[in-house]
């Protein structure tokens, strides 16, 4: 059943591209289910109500997948990210050929997320990634104009040598395990650790995820790319793509193939307390809404990093968490940077201001974003950061704990400063005729509010179904 | 073992001269010399099927495709050549030295006695290895040739008017 995860996307996307007639239409809403029925099936994975090995199923399509709790969160929020982008991309791009194209480069790289993460194997992993890669050049420059192809030209240089860095690790660990398999590759490693090849290996791989996860020092690309793609693309990039194929896989590496070790829980540690600390100073100074979110999003990710070189069951636990609510509430707020974009005429926040007046629902779910992202009570992102700072309390980091506590409260100001130029005081006279984006905007604006509100009310059953049982890949 | 090192020393040179020459159809003489090389290494291995894609689709295909875009291109004044040749040196002459310096490092870093190679696997029909055991990444291959045909039809399609 696993398999259908990849090939009904992809057959979805044959069938959207068979020369003929097509209607883009019927195309947005198959997508729409599929991403719909994608987070369902991990939902009722992770409660127990379907078994994902269903032998029926099975039979039809066998791919050699893997799942497990790290793996139904991450499905979950690809379909979440990919309807919230789907939606967007619907209501933002005005031409037909432009949509049809959105869709598609849209599947791709749903195929790509989706096989990267049930993958156990290196190299399959490094396929998927590079597809996953592939249609994000092609769709940050979707409109051709200078900046965007700008944005998609440092990306693509950043990413080649990411994935240069990569390969040749994979290269150096075929040399030394003799395969690819997550599992003979964890053996590999750990009855030789003590070898060069092995910690040049390792190194290699993680320099490599350190840029696609846009971590400082090798975040140079990420605002560029983020700001000059177009809004519906920022959304999907922000929302999941560089967490899936930064993020996600530096996770899964570290904790089921390199293994934990001292020297890795350090070096994730630091550049997590360094990502968290740059981004957060970086995100005060911006004068532009999308760089400024670019910046939050690198001191995010920090905490993610942060949680995982903790490397505690709970703080794991508390890094998978953060990682889907920093889906949940980047994914909201860029969205509102497209509403705020395509309304207003303009994203540099000193030309906004007092927008919440009309456009009640982007300012309304932008404060709830905000406040999570900040880590305010009872909210989602309140909860994962607890975790992360018990874990890294209790594990005696004291020291990165109150950098964690300290940034959250400059989360706080940067986001506060934004709310009060983008949203708050008084309306700009050009921005008079200004009214709330549409359904395409507004409905997943409102539906990653409500989880965000959900995922923190209901906090003690999201923790039972869906973080805690995370803590068992480390067994 | 002295034809192995002449070869290699062969890539290093064909790949520097790549990356260091000015001229852009050198450039492309360069890569495909270096995979020309890169196969016949290949194929010392004992990967007659991978030095055959390699001599192939790197030192064959690709180049056409450079060869013809560059086709495309205009030539600047001789000034500017000289000019831009200059920036290039300033800007890269270190490159082969760290290359070389870094290569040797690595090479007394790297010389360790307990190094426990695995066995080589047995020979395996590539086909059966293709179909059988990799048909993931064959899904990955052809998804990402269509992610790469979307790029040029997206990309390279001017619109009607």
């Amino acid at each position: 059943m696993l398999s259908l995860f990849v090939s009904i996307p992809f057959l979805s996307l044959i069938v959207f591209n068979i020369p003929g007639k097509h209607s883009t239409r019927l195309a947005l809403f198959w997508s729409a289910f599929l991403f719909i029925a994608q987070s369902a099936l991990a939902l009722l994975f992770s409660t127990g109500i379907i078994n994902p090995v269903a032998r029926q199923l099975s039979r039809i399509f066998i791919f050699k997948l893997s799942l497990d709790p790290l793996s139904l969160l991450l499905l979950l929020s690809i379909g979440v990210a990919a309807f919230a982008a789907l939606l967007a991309g619907n209501n933002l791009f005005r031409e037909k050929s432009q949509k049809s194209n959105f869709i598609n480069l849209l599947m791709v790289a749903v195929i790509g997320m989706n096989a990267t993460v049930l993958a156990a194997d290196l190299f399959s992993v490094y396929i998927f990634m590079e597809i996953v890669a592939v249609s994000s050049f092609v769709l940050i420059s979707i409109q051709k104009d200078r900046l965007a192809l700008e944005g998609a030209f440092k990306y693509m240089v950043m990413s080649s040598i990411a994935t240069c860095l990569m390969l040749v690790s994979i290269a150096l660990i075929i040399l030394v395990c003799g395969d690819t398999d997550f599992g003979v590759v964890a053996s590999g490693l750990c009855a030789q650790s003590g070898n060069p090849i092995v910690k040049l290996a390792i190194g290699l791989f993680l320099c490599g995820l350190f840029i696609k996860s846009g971590l400082v020092p090798f975040h140079g690309w990420l605002p560029d790319a983020y700001s000059a793609a177009p809004s519906a693309v920022s959304v999907l990039l922000a929302g999941i793509i560089t967490k899936v194929t930064g993020v996600y896989v530096l996770m899964r590496l570290v904790i089921s193939v390199f293994g934990i070790n001292p020297a890795i829980q350090n070096l994730l540690m630091l550049a997590g307390a360094v990502s968290i600390a740059f981004g957060a100073l970086a995100a005060l100074t911006q004068h532009d809404f999308k760089r400024m979110l670019a910046y939050s999003s690198i001191s995010q990710v920090g905490y993610i990093i942060l949680g995982l070189g903790c490397a505690t069951p709970l703080a794991i636990a508390g890094a998978a968490f953060h990682f889907f609510n920093h889906t949940i509430f980047k994914t909201l707020l860029f969205i509102n940077a497209a509403a705020v974009e395509k309304q207003a005429g303009s994203i540099h926040m000193d030309n906004l201001g007092g927008l919440s007046e009309k456009m009640p629902v982007t300012g309304a779910t932008s404060v709830i974003a905000l406040l999570s992202t900040a880590g305010i009570p009872p909210l989602a992102g309140f909860w994962s950061k607890l975790i992360i700072i018990m874990a890294l309390w209790s594990a005696g980091n004291f020291a990165y704990a109150y950098i964690a506590v300290i940034f959250s409260v400059v989360t706080l100001a940067y986001f506060l400063s934004m709310q009060r130029r983008v949203f708050f005081g008084k309306l700009a006279l050009s921005l008079e005729s200004v009214k709330e984006a549409g359904a395409g905007i507004t409905i997943p604006a409102a539906l990653l509010a409500g989880i965000t509100v959900a995922a923190g009310v209901g906090f003690f059953w999201v923790l039972d179904k869906l973080i805690l049982p995370i803590q068992e890949i480390l067994r | 073992m002295a034809m192995e090192i002449l070869l290699l020393l062969g890539l290093l040179a064909a790949a520097l001269w790549t990356v260091m020459t000015t001229r852009l159809l050198r450039s492309v003489v360069g890569l495909a010399l270096t995979s020309a090389v890169l196969s016949i290494i290949i194929f010392r291995l004992n990967s007659p099927v991978a030095a055959v894609f390699e001599l192939s689709v790197c030192a064959g295909l690709i180049p056409v495709i450079f060869i013809t875009t560059i086709s495309f291109t205009q030539r600047i004044a001789k000034s500017q050549i000289q000019e831009r040749r200059r920036e290039r040196f300033i800007r890269f002459f270190l490159l082969p030295v760290i290359v070389v310096v870094a290569g040797l490092a690595l090479l007394r870093w790297l010389k360790i006695p307990a190094l426990m190679l695995p066995a080589a696997a047995g020979e395996t029909d590539v086909r059966l290895l293709l179909w059988n055991v990799r048909h993931l990444d064959l899904l990955g291959q052809i998804v990402i040739l269509l992610a790469g045909a979307f790029a040029v039809v997206i990309l390279f399609k001017e619109p009607r008017k």
